[in-house]
């Protein structure tokens, strides 16, 4: 199977039974930000470069580690493949007794090397993988552009959800003993809005 | 464990044990047991006890009192088979006991009471037979008398003596009594193999119902009335010393009910598991670290490396080596290492103590009942027979369990001394693992000369690492002239016919206390000299599986083996595309396996075990499957070693924690294991350990084969197999 | 106080609700038969089912379950007439028999999802569960087994 094929509809979206209602609630929120003035002059160049700040922080292992090539996630400062043969499973939450909170809590669990815990713990479902494990800074801005990957959710949904998602917002929370992603939550929704207001330019 | 098992003087404990067995057992074992040892929960008169090993009751249940404990080995299924074998009472009223402790159960190879080195069948194949059919002739001698008739014309059919001739039956459930009257035999005929009716089956495990349903009984699950849980906070370098500690936030838990210093470091006793280890985790402790805080594993295999390069103690030589090298029109050479390993029982140690002024109760799931009811006994300032000693199922040993020091036993009774309770002495399992006690860390450094047609004429292995057995009580039956036999067994007794050999030892001292892991020695020599055969083969452009065969022209038994294994095994057959096969023999408490392993190297060096044949001959098998499943048990033990594993230091301090960072095999990672048995009338051998050392030399073997890459380093690292592994040399 | 259901019968526990469901189990409740292995959800030997769904009870505190329905092995059957155990017997799959309880609680939610599971299933259910005895090929028989008996269990 090709993952990247595989993952065209929806983006960072963790839960098929609360697509609709999410999705609802951004067309709300986009609704305010449309509302706000639009960068009269994008800039391609500081477009780009905020681009390279934004994928730092994807790629880095508190967010890739659930964005995997393929169906297993990663673990740890050094993005192993999961201990126990973890699977992503049809709503990307596992399969039968090894769903994620068999062993993941709602919340991050005291000490080093114990389970990290979030609510909404998850991979992205298999229709919308969103991989960022091993895309080129290129590669991964196109992914997030193109609406077939994205699932039509446009850039500013984008940045809702990386601004506001509980479980994204884990990455900046992830328990003792885990690096943090190279930018705070605020700079990493600020460059990603230079991004998009610069026209969302890609590197080469 | 191998302790004085080292296998050369075992042969002859052995031979001793069986002239023991023949008759003079019966007079060493019998006359104590109904007498002191078993002290009937019943009235003596309600059951029939003839010896330490049976009961029987008046409800025809028959009691097997287990001198060995039962760690996953069979043992509680195998002995019973034993016994019953001669008794014949009916299978399906056969209960299990543990033993107390008692002289009366003493192994009969090693004299005293404990498991391991894969001896259970061996020490017990003749006495627990001879026990069944003393109750068996003292049940018939009572029912002849009642009847009036000759023991002779009586017979046995499931636990119900017949006389055939009057059509009379006697249970022997309604015999206890008269049975209790009768005259012990004093000569005990064995049947002949030929009529044997339970030896040989595969009679399902009587442990198994219980294990599946959560009423196994194992030490952790031990509950007595008042009883406290505690922990203790060790020093992080071995041999470190508490030099003061601050206990006031450990106080404010809530079920913490006393923080103790305790010779082995702090314990934290409270009313429950968890209140415990979260007043653990808040001491605050200053420890003296003491000379071991250097410790580094670099700079062991360095020296290893170092020293493996000078002459050790001989513990072999044939021929003349040094010549033969010298002379040879090739020659080859090569180091392997192996890590410390720890033996990771799933069940993490654990020991209950019941410490009264004048009395001390222990539980807990031991291989050593003679060592740690006597190392209690010391502790507890009582005489050992004041020292009860419960065995209760184990959940894994591995060697672990049978601690020269007794660690976790003369532990747990210091944090009842100062309990002043009943106290439950759990260890987690970060605990286990930097507990120490490790397999030990292994540098073999290997010459071989081969002649101009490709075959070894001469074969040097240099082997550095810490003894066993030195400095401790069984120091005098392993270590002979600076030779630890359990460090050089799988190396110095070589099968292959090599005609000159020489096998040198280094036992460096290092304070990293170290022990019997499933297969001891042969944990190391079945890996490096496998290994390095299989590199001998290739030097000399030969088949590694014709070499062994040539080699093994003498070794009629591990021939069989290695010709069963390669035919099960499809040697030379066809394999799908990526795949590489490897094979290796190793012998080893006294059964011979060999095995052949299929194995893949993925792109990011990622190795896949897909299948394991493995070929055993263990002499007479008791229980078939018993034998299967040991071999898989093992195969699984040997693989984890292999691929996963490995205890290391840096300043002192073990680096490994839990199994995020010493991993265990896992069910998507298991190959097909096949096992196949080769009919066998020999006496019965070890099948415990056996399996564990051909493994990994046998995947590293299969790697070659397939990415042209030697490993002679364990664990086998994906950075080693990484890229170009499809490539073949 | 804490209430929720063990093995269908209400129970009530006073500990700490951040303690893990497992201690909550073993030393408040007194039921064994779920065990400890290593405290961090890498091994398995603790698992139970919460409303039907796997757990590892070592790090599960006490308040996820409050009000909710645990199982453990002792409830799985009163008489081991549960398609697994009576395979785990047919095929004598412990050893030591440690791990057990996590496995057959974890098998047991496969079966239940999966009736009838391939080996790549198998592999995929089960890779949360050490077994040191290295009892795994067996395993995989006995759930193949157990497959098959809940199918003639369900067709009799």
């Amino acid at each position: 199977m090709n993952a990247t094929s595989a993952g065209r509809k929806n983006i960072f979206s963790f839960l098929i039974s609360a697509l609709i209602l999410v999705f609802l609630f951004a067309v709300c929120k986009i609704a305010t930000i449309h509302a706000a003035p639009p960068n009269p002059k994008p800039d391609a160049a500081a477009s780009r470069e905020a681009f390279l700040q934004v994928y730092k922080v994807f790629t880095s292992p508190r967010c890739q580690n659930c964005h995997p090539f393929g169906d297993s996630p990663l673990q740890g400062d050094d993005s192993h493949v999961h201990l126990q043969n973890v699977v992503r499973g049809k709503d990307g939450h596992g399969v039968y007794g090894m769903r994620c909170n068999t062993c993941h809590q709602s919340a991050n669990l005291s000490g080093e090397h114990l389970p990290p815990g979030n609510p909404k713990w998850s991979l992205p479902a298999p229709e919308h993988k969103m991989i960022i494990v091993g895309r080129t800074p290129a590669e991964l801005c196109r992914q997030l552009k193109d609406p077939k990957q994205t699932g039509g959710r446009s850039l500013p949904q984008l940045l809702e959800h990386v601004s506001t998602d509980d479980l994204v917002g884990w990455a900046w929370n992830p328990g003792t003993g885990r690096t943090l992603p190279p930018l705070s939550r605020a700079d990493t929704v600020a460059q990603m809005k230079i991004w998009i207001d610069g026209g969302a330019a890609c590197p080469q | 464990m191998s302790a004085a098992s080292t296998r050369i003087p075992r042969r002859d404990f052995l031979k001793t044990s069986a002239s023991i067995g023949s008759g003079l057992c019966i007079a060493a074992y019998i006359p104590e047991l109904a007498a002191r040892t078993l002290e009937n929960p019943l009235a003596s008169s309600a059951v029939f006890a003839p010896n330490a090993f049976v009961r029987i009751s008046p409800d025809d249940s028959v009691t097997i009192i287990a001198n060995h404990s039962e760690m996953g080995q069979g043992v509680y299924t195998s002995l019973p088979m034993l016994l019953n074998e001669e008794l014949e009472s009916d299978w399906s009223k056969i209960k299990v006991e543990p033993a107390p402790v008692d002289a009366a159960y003493n192994h009969t190879v090693f004299g005293l009471q404990m498991t391991g080195g894969s001896t259970t069948t061996p020490s017990e194949w003749e006495r627990f037979r001879k026990m069944g059919a003393m109750a068996r002739l003292m049940l018939i001698d009572a029912a002849a008398q009642k009847w009036n008739v000759p023991a002779s014309e009586c017979t046995v059919e499931k636990g119900v003596v017949i006389h055939k001739a009057s059509g009379r039956k006697a249970t022997y459930g309604s015999l206890v009594a008269a049975a209790s009257q009768s005259k012990p035999p004093t000569d005990i005929p064995l049947k002949d193999p030929k009529q044997f009716t339970l030896i040989g089956k595969s009679v399902r495990r009587l442990d198994t119902p219980s294990k599946t349903n959560g009423t196994a009984q194992f030490g952790l699950d031990v509950r007595i009335p008042g009883m406290l849980f505690a922990l203790v906070a060790r020093p992080p370098v071995f041999g470190g010393k508490v030099v003061s500690f601050d206990a006031t936030e450990t106080l404010k838990i809530k079920g913490v009910r006393a923080v103790e210093q305790i010779p082995s470091g702090v314990a934290v006793i409270a009313t429950a598991f968890w209140p415990a280890k979260l007043g653990r985790e808040k001491l605050k402790i200053t420890w003296d670290d003491g000379e071991n805080a250097n410790l580094s594993t670099p700079q062991m295999l360095a020296d290893f490396s170092k020293q493996s390069a000078s002459p050790g103690n001989i513990a072999k030589k044939t021929g003349d080596p040094s010549a033969a090298l010298a002379s040879a029109a090739k020659s080859i050479t090569a180091e392997y290492d192996v890590p410390y390993l720890a033996h990771c029982m799933m069940e993490p140690l654990n020991c209950v103590v019941d410490l009264r002024a004048d009395s001390c109760e222990l539980w807990t799931g031991t291989q050593f009942e003679t060592v740690d009811r006597a190392s209690a006994a010391r502790v507890a300032g009582l005489p050992p027979e004041k020292v009860k000693l419960n065995t209760t199922l184990l959940g894994g040993g591995f060697g672990r369990r049978a601690n020269v020091a007794s660690d976790f036993v003369v532990e747990a009774v210091h944090v009842a001394r100062v309990a002043k309770a009943p106290v439950k002495v759990i260890w987690t399992r970060e605990d286990d693992l930097a507990g120490g006690w490790y397999r030990p860390m292994w540098h073999d450094r290997f010459a071989a000369g081969l002649d101009a047609q490709g075959n070894p004429v001469a074969w040097t292995h240099t082997i550095v690492g810490q003894s066993i057995l030195t400095g401790t009580a069984f120091e005098p039956y392993g270590v002979k002239d600076g030779i630890d036999s359990a460090s050089v067994e799988g190396a110095a007794d070589l099968l292959y016919g090599i005609p000159n050999l020489q096998v040198d030892l280094h036992s460096p001292k290092i304070g990293v206390p170290v022990q019997w892991w499933r297969s001891v020695g042969h944990s190391h020599t079945g890996f490096s000299v496998e290994g390095f055969f299989d590199e001998v083969a290739h030097a000399g452009g030969k088949d590694p599986y014709e070499l062994r065969r040539t080699l093994l022209a003498n070794q009629p038994r591990m021939l069989a083996v290695l010709n069963l294994v390669a035919e099960k095994g499809g040697w030379g057959k066809p394999l799908a595309p990526g795949r590489g096969r490897g094979i290796a023999t190793h012998f080893s408490f006294d059964t011979y396996v060999a095995q052949v392993v299929e194995a893949s190297v993925e792109k990011d060096g990622t190795v896949r075990v897909h299948r394991v044949v493995c070929a055993v001959d263990c002499g007479r098998t008791i229980n078939p499957d018993i034998v299967k499943a040991q071999m898989e048990g093992g195969i699984v033990f040997g693989l984890t070693a292999a691929l996963k594993t490995e205890i290391t230091l840096e300043n002192g301090r073990v680096q490994q924690h839990n199994f995020y960072d010493y991993p265990m095999l896992r069910m998507f990672e298991s190959p097909e294991i096949e096992v196949h048995i080769v009919p066998s009338e020999q006496s019965p051998t070890g099948v415990g350990e056996p399996s564990v050392p051909p493994v990994a030399p046998a995947l590293t073997n299969a790697i070659f084969a397939v990415t042209g890459k030697r490993i002679r380093r364990l664990p086998i690292r994906a950075s080693d197999l990484a890229a170009g592994s499809e490539t073949k040399s | 106080m804490t209430s929720f259901f063990l093995n269908g019968k209400s129970v009530t526990v006073d500990d700490d609700p951040s303690t893990p469901l497992l201690w909550v189990i073993r030393d408040s409740l007194g039921l064994t038969g779920t065990k400890f292995g290593c405290g961090m959800a890498l091994c398995g030997a603790c698992t139970v089912h919460l409303d039907g769904a796997a757990i590892r009870s070592c790090v599960a505190p006490l308040s996820r379950v409050a009000g909710k329905h645990v199982t453990t092995i002792e409830g799985l059957s009163s008489d081991l007439s549960h398609p697994l155990q009576r395979a785990w017997i047919e095929v004598d799959v412990p050893q030591c028999g440690y791990c057990q309880s996590g496995q057959i609680m974890s098998a047991a939610v496969l079966l239940k999802e999966n009736p009838k599971p391939t080996d790549k299933d198998i592999d995929e259910a089960m890779s949360g569960n050490i077994c040191r005895c290295g009892t795994y090929s067996r395993i995989r028989r006995a759930i193949h087994r157990a497959a098959e008996l809940g199918v003639e269990k369900r067709t009799s």
